[in-house]
Formats: C-alpha cells, sequence, structure tokens
C-alpha cells in the first residue's frame, strides 16, 4: 500500500493565550489519499478549521504553538520546513479555499494578477504568458466573458464569482491537494450548486485530493468519500460517508444527524418531529477536559466517560469511533431507523 | 403540533402590494437616477396561529419585506392590517400600540443585543417602556419569561458576552416574548446558530407557539428549516413573491419553476440519494434594473416568448396555491 499524500498524525495546537491555554486541536489524527476527498464536520470551535490551516502554516505562532505531532506531505513533516520551503509548496501543491471569498482576495489587484501571481512564482512564467493562463482559469471554472473579467476587480464580481475566481487561483499551479474550508457557506443555495456542481467537475479532471471543511451534512454526503467527525479539538469518528450516515457510531454524530430538519419531512409526517436537541454547549477548551468531551451532553454518558477519555478505535473496517457506548449508540440508530 | 393552522375571523396579519423602493443616487448633486425595486408589490396573510416561512435567496427582499411591515424601513406604498386595523398610515406615536402585539427576533444574536444591559434588563424593557408592568413585579415578570425560554433567573444579571449563541438568540426570544405579542417576525433566528443549538431554538420557537397561539412571519434561506417550522411558505425572488402555498403543496408540487430549482439545490444529507439536480445558470440579476416580463426568465430553463415581454400575475391554480408563472396553471 503506498502512504497517503497527507497524514497529520497526532497534532496538537494549542493557543497560549493571556487567559490560559486554549487546546484547540488536541490529537488529531487523519489521512487523506491521492485523488480523495475527505470531509471533516463539527461545529464552530471544533477545531476543524485550525487543523486545516496548520497543513498551510497558517496558524500564527506565537501565540498558537505546535506541542506535539506531525503532517506529513508526501512523507515530508511540513512542521519541520522553514517558511521559504513552505512558500514553494503553498498554491503549488497544496491550496486553499477560503469561506468569504471578498475578504481573501485582495481588493486592489485585478482577478488577472492574483491568478497570475502563483503561476509566476511558482512556474516562473512571464506576466503575459500568465495573463492568458488566467483567462483559461477563469474559463475552466465557468466564468462568463473571462477576457473582461479577468481585468475587473473582486467587488466587480458577485459572490458566487468571486468563489470561482478563488478556485483558478487553487488551481491554477495543478495543486495535488485542495483544502476547502467552508467553500459554499456564504453563497445561496443554487449559488452552492453550481460551486459544488463545478469542484466535483474539476477534480474528475484535474486529480486533487480535497479536503473539504463544512458543517452541512448535506454538503458531506454529496461531496465527500470519507468523514471525519470533530468535537472540541478531537478526531470522534471517521468512517467512509455512506457508513457514516448509514452506522452512526459516536453519540455526538448521531446528535448532529437527528437535529437537523430534513427537506421533504412535510410529506412524510403528518406533524413535524421535534428535533432533536443535543442538550447544553461545547465545553470550553481552556480547562483540561478529563474524560469524554461529549459526556456532559451526552445522553448515553456513564459515570466512566466523566472519569476516562475514550480512545479512537476501529469498531469496523474503516470505521473509527472514540466512545465507551458506540455498540449503543450503533443499535439505537438501527431501531429508529427500522 | 398539527400542520393545519387553526381557522380565525381574519388573518392577524394581512400585507397587501407592498412596495420598497430605494433611491439609487449620483453626483456631486447626489440625482436620484434609478430605484432598487427591494420589495415590489407582495401580499400575503398570516393567520392567528400560523406561521408562514419566507424565502429565497440573498437580495430577494425578504428581510426588507419582514421590516417595512412594521415600518423600521419606512415602505414605499402598501396596505398593511393587524388584526383588521390598518397600520401603514399610522404616526410613529400611533404605532406604538401596533407594537406590542408584533415583535422581532432578528438574525444575529451579537449584534442584536445592546452590550451594556444586562440580559434582565433586555427583556425587562419593553415591560418599562410600555408601562405594563409595576415596578416591583418587573423581576418577577423577567423571571417568568426567562424561564419560558429555557433560561435560569440568575442568569438574568449576566451580559450579553457571557452568554453562548443559543443562549443569546434565547434572550432575543424572551425580549420579544415580554408584551405578549400576537405575532413574532423572526428574520433568520437560527441561521447564525450551530446545527446543534439550531434544533434548541427552532423547538423553543414551536413549543411557545403552542403555548401562546404565536403567530411567526419566518424569514430565512434554510429551506428545511422553513419546511419544519412553517405552515404556508411563500418563495420570493428579486422582490416579487413567485409562489406561495401550503407548505405540503410547496414542498411535493412545487409549480414555479425557481421554487424547483431552489428545492433542488439543496444538499441532502443521505449519500444514497441521488438528486436530479437543476443548476440555474448565471447569478441572480440587479434589483436596479430587473428583467422585463418574468423577472425569472434569464435564468428559467422553460422560458418562452411570452415570459421576456410579459409579466405574470399571481394566480390562484389549486386551492390555496398561488404562483406568478405564464407557464404553470389550468390554462398553460
Amino acid at each position: 500500500m503506498t502512504a497517503p499524500l497527507l497524514e497529520i498524525d497526532d497534532l496538537r495546537l494549542h493557543f497560549y493565550t493571556r487567559d490560559g491555554v486554549v487546546r484547540a486541536v488536541d490529537g488529531v489524527t487523519y489521512h487523506v489519499k491521492a485523488g480523495e476527498t475527505l470531509a471533516v464536520v463539527g461545529e464552530s470551535g471544533c477545531g476543524k478549521s485550525v487543523t486545516a490551516q496548520s497543513v498551510l502554516r497558517l496558524v500564527p505562532s506565537p501565540p498558537g504553538r505546535y506541542v506535539s505531532g506531525q503532517i506529513r506531505f508526501q512523507g515530508r513533516n511540513l512542521l519541520d520546513l522553514d517558511m521559504a520551503e513552505m512558500r514553494k509548496l503553498r498554491g503549488a501543491e497544496i491550496s486553499m479555499i477560503f469561506q468569504e471569498p471578498m475578504t481573501s482576495l485582495n481588493p486592489v489587484l485585478t482577478v488577472g494578477r492574483q491568478i497570475g501571481e502563483t503561476l509566476v512564482l511558482h512556474q516562473g512564467m512571464d506576466q503575459k504568458a500568465a495573463e492568458a493562463r488566467a483567462v483559461e482559469m477563469l474559463k475552466l471554472v465557468g466564468i462568463p466573458e473571462p477576457e473582461r473579467r479577468v481585468r475587473e476587480y473582486p467587488h466587480q464580481l458577485s459572490g458566487g464569482m468571486r468563489q470561482r475566481v478563488m478556485i483558478a487561483m487553487a488551481l491554477a499551479c495543478n495543486p495535488k491537494l485542495l483544502i476547502a474550508d467552508e467553500p459554499t457557506t456564504a453563497l445561496d443555495v443554487t449559488i452552492q450548486a453550481q460551486i459544488l456542481d463545478l469542484m466535483r467537475e474539476l477534480k474528475s479532471r484535474v486529480g486533487a485530493a480535497i479536503i473539504l471543511i463544512t458543517h452541512d451534512l448535506g454538503v458531506v454526503a454529496e461531496m465527500a468519500e470519507r468523514v471525519v467527525v470533530m468535537y472540541a479539538g478531537r478526531k470522534v469518528e471517521e468512517a467512509s460517508v455512506d457508513d457514516l450516515f448509514a452506522r452512526p457510531r459516536h453519540p455526538y454524530t448521531l446528535g448532529l444527524m437527528g437535529s437537523i430538519p430534513h427537506l421533504g419531512s412535510s410529506l412524510v409526517h403528518n406533524a413535524p418531529p421535534r428535533l432533536a436537541e443535543i442538550q447544553g454547549v461545547v465545553p470550553s477548551l481552556r480547562e483540561e477536559i478529563p474524560g469524554c468531551a461529549f459526556a456532559p451532553r451526552c445522553g448515553f454518558a456513564t459515570e466512566r466517560c466523566g472519569r476516562e477519555r475514550p480512545e479512537i478505535e476501529e469498531l469496523a473496517p474503516g470505521h473509527f469511533a472514540a466512545c465507551f457506548e458506540a455498540e449503543r449508540v450503533a443499535a439505537q440508530f438501527a431501531e429508529a431507523a427500522s | 403540533m398539527n400542520a393545519q393552522a387553526p381557522i380565525e375571523a381574519g388573518p392577524l396579519l394581512e400585507v397587501k402590494d407592498l412596495k420598497k423602493h430605494y433611491p439609487v443616487r449620483k453626483g456631486v448633486l447626489q440625482r436620484v437616477v434609478g430605484q432598487v425595486y427591494a420589495v415590489d408589490g407582495i401580499s400575503f396573510t398570516v393567520g392567528h396561529g400560523e406561521t408562514l416561512g419566507l424565502v429565497g435567496e440573498s437580495g430577494c427582499g425578504k428581510s426588507t419585506a419582514g421590516k417595512s411591515i412594521m415600518k423600521l424601513i419606512e415602505p414605499t406604498s402598501g396596505e398593511i392590517n393587524v388584526a383588521g386595523k390598518r397600520i401603514d398610515n399610522l404616526s410613529r406615536g400611533e404605532m406604538q400600540s401596533v407594537r406590542r402585539q408584533v415583535q422581532f427576533v432578528f438574525q444575529d444574536p451579537y449584534s442584536s443585543l445592546n452590550p451594556r444591559m444586562s440580559a434582565g434588563d433586555i427583556v425587562a424593557e419593553p415591560l418599562r417602556n410600555f408601562g405594563v408592568a409595576v415596578r416591583s413585579e418587573v423581576r418577577d415578570r423577567v423571571a417568568e419569561i426567562f424561564a419560558k425560554v429555557g433560561l435560569r433567573r440568575e442568569q438574568m444579571d449576566r451580559f450579553p458576552h457571557e452568554f453562548s449563541g443559543g443562549q443569546r438568540q434565547r434572550i432575543g426570544i424572551a425580549r420579544a416574548l415580554a408584551l405578549h405579542p400576537h405575532l413574532i417576525i423572526c428574520d433568520e433566528p437560527v441561521s447564525a446558530l450551530d446545527v446543534s443549538v439550531q434544533a434548541q431554538v427552532i423547538n423553543l420557537l414551536m413549543d411557545l407557539q403552542q403555548e401562546f397561539r404565536l403567530s411567526y412571519l419566518f424569514i430565512a434561506h434554510d429551506l428545511a428549516v422553513v419546511e419544519h417550522i412553517s405552515h404556508r411558505v411563500a418563495v420570493m425572488y428579486l422582490g416579487k413573491i413567485v409562489e406561495i402555498a401550503d407548505k405540503r403543496d410547496l414542498f411535493g408540487r412545487a409549480q414555479h419553476p425557481y421554487t424547483e430549482a431552489l428545492l433542488s439545490a439543496v444538499p441532502v444529507p443521505n449519500p444514497r440519494a441521488k438528486s436530479q439536480r437543476m443548476i440555474l445558470k448565471g447569478d441572480v440579476p440587479s434589483p436596479i434594473r430587473p428583467p422585463s416580463g418574468c423577472r425569472f426568465h434569464t435564468r428559467c430553463p422553460y422560458a418562452v416568448e411570452r415570459c421576456k415581454a410579459e409579466e405574470p400575475k399571481i394566480r390562484e391554480i389549486a386551492p390555496g396555491h398561488h404562483v406568478a408563472c405564464h407557464l404553470r396553471g389550468p390554462d398553460a
């Protein structure tokens, strides 16, 4: 078996602030294979974004500090590289698209310059060749009149078009890994459909692996092959997308699935069923959590869960969960589904 | 909870041909060079104890519509009746009594609460403003309302920043409930919240509706949430309502091509569901120069010549199911 493209191994990223240590990422391990789409799901503050930003070393240090772990990209530990070496990777081998295209594009540079920048930097193209390639990229991501748009500034574009420009920038150098952090969250649903469609099409054409960070289980189901669920700085479940939706084994995953209303529910149910709430709130990451971080909100929790931290275990081929009560969770889901 | 809203004489809220146009100014003299047709003639009703969902994409005018109803934004024209009483021609002072009956819950629980007031004072403020509770009783009344929305009495003295997003939204709901309103206009009340917290707030809103027989105008872009909470749903596109129907008709037998596209665009949280997606081309046109004829014709896959020239009137094609499309209905 060949090594995965990217391996995040027991990563711990803590923020040292005046108010104490925030354990934003607390021992996260996951990998992405070449050409694969991995979704990372979780609520705000669960560490899904900072983990991914760590891959590009975008987390400012201080206050952030890598307490332990490795991020191996094609076998090389990225945490050992200096900034000059990192810059060679960014945009060329690994690129990223962000949630808010208005704040992540440079407002004073034309779209063409921004797409061309990576080409000039990494592939040594001259300005003219880079601009020609930028036009090609805009065409590829479905922007009408690319020859005109290439000379425009970000504020002249709509939200959906800006996100297309970001994708064009990210893919200009044919990266092996694309990290997409909530790429459609700021977009309207019809535009989201366009962008997801575009990402799927480009992936099949360019063959890049994708880490898709999202909170939307619909987007996960539609895009991902494998899923990592994070809670309070840790991975709590990992499975193929089919297994995760068919047999969730962590109570948090189960809770997430029960808490979203489903489209078309009014056609099935006479009266809307009560949504399953996850009681309480996400714990503060400033304090050390002795047991399972989810225990205080968990309906399955036993006395042991408050005391002892469940390690992540492989419960079925390729299906991992960090829960002492995983079998009860799976059984309850199966019962509710039947 | 029953999907059918109870029927009472006349609707609680009746909106007729509501318009809000913003002037576009240009140059040193700030001459008016055009209009933004944010809301361009919409009509709907909300019954007693009913939830009407108002959906559409950003810029379709749904929030402007919600704010224009209570003159938080002065509407350009249109008739608004609350409990059979016309309110659009009332003066500021006369509006006060109406405001007791109609309250708001806003999207952003971070910016819609005064950071310098304690949670208890935020909820007490409407009680004081309207003089509905004697001073000595105010605290008890607030505590009562706190209990209703799932907050604790001892949290009354805390400030907004000490609460989580979901709890802040509960404070916003408590403030809206303080005066026992009949109607609450909820403008994207759960879209800033995490999914697990979103469910708590949706359940709370539905419980409160049962208990107090509240009516909601529920403005949101999340179709699954709107379907869950609403009895009827109206779909807006570029300042117009294109379809309005009982939720089962809308989600089961959508008639307007835009509604159809909107529903098919929602990603389904089931990896085995193979969706037949209808992907719209392009972006929403500018409301400054809305397209001629049917405003959706530039993106509509079914559009014919007539759609470019003639604006479709909204008409009832089945009991309670209204659609504005030339291609749908008995004579199409």
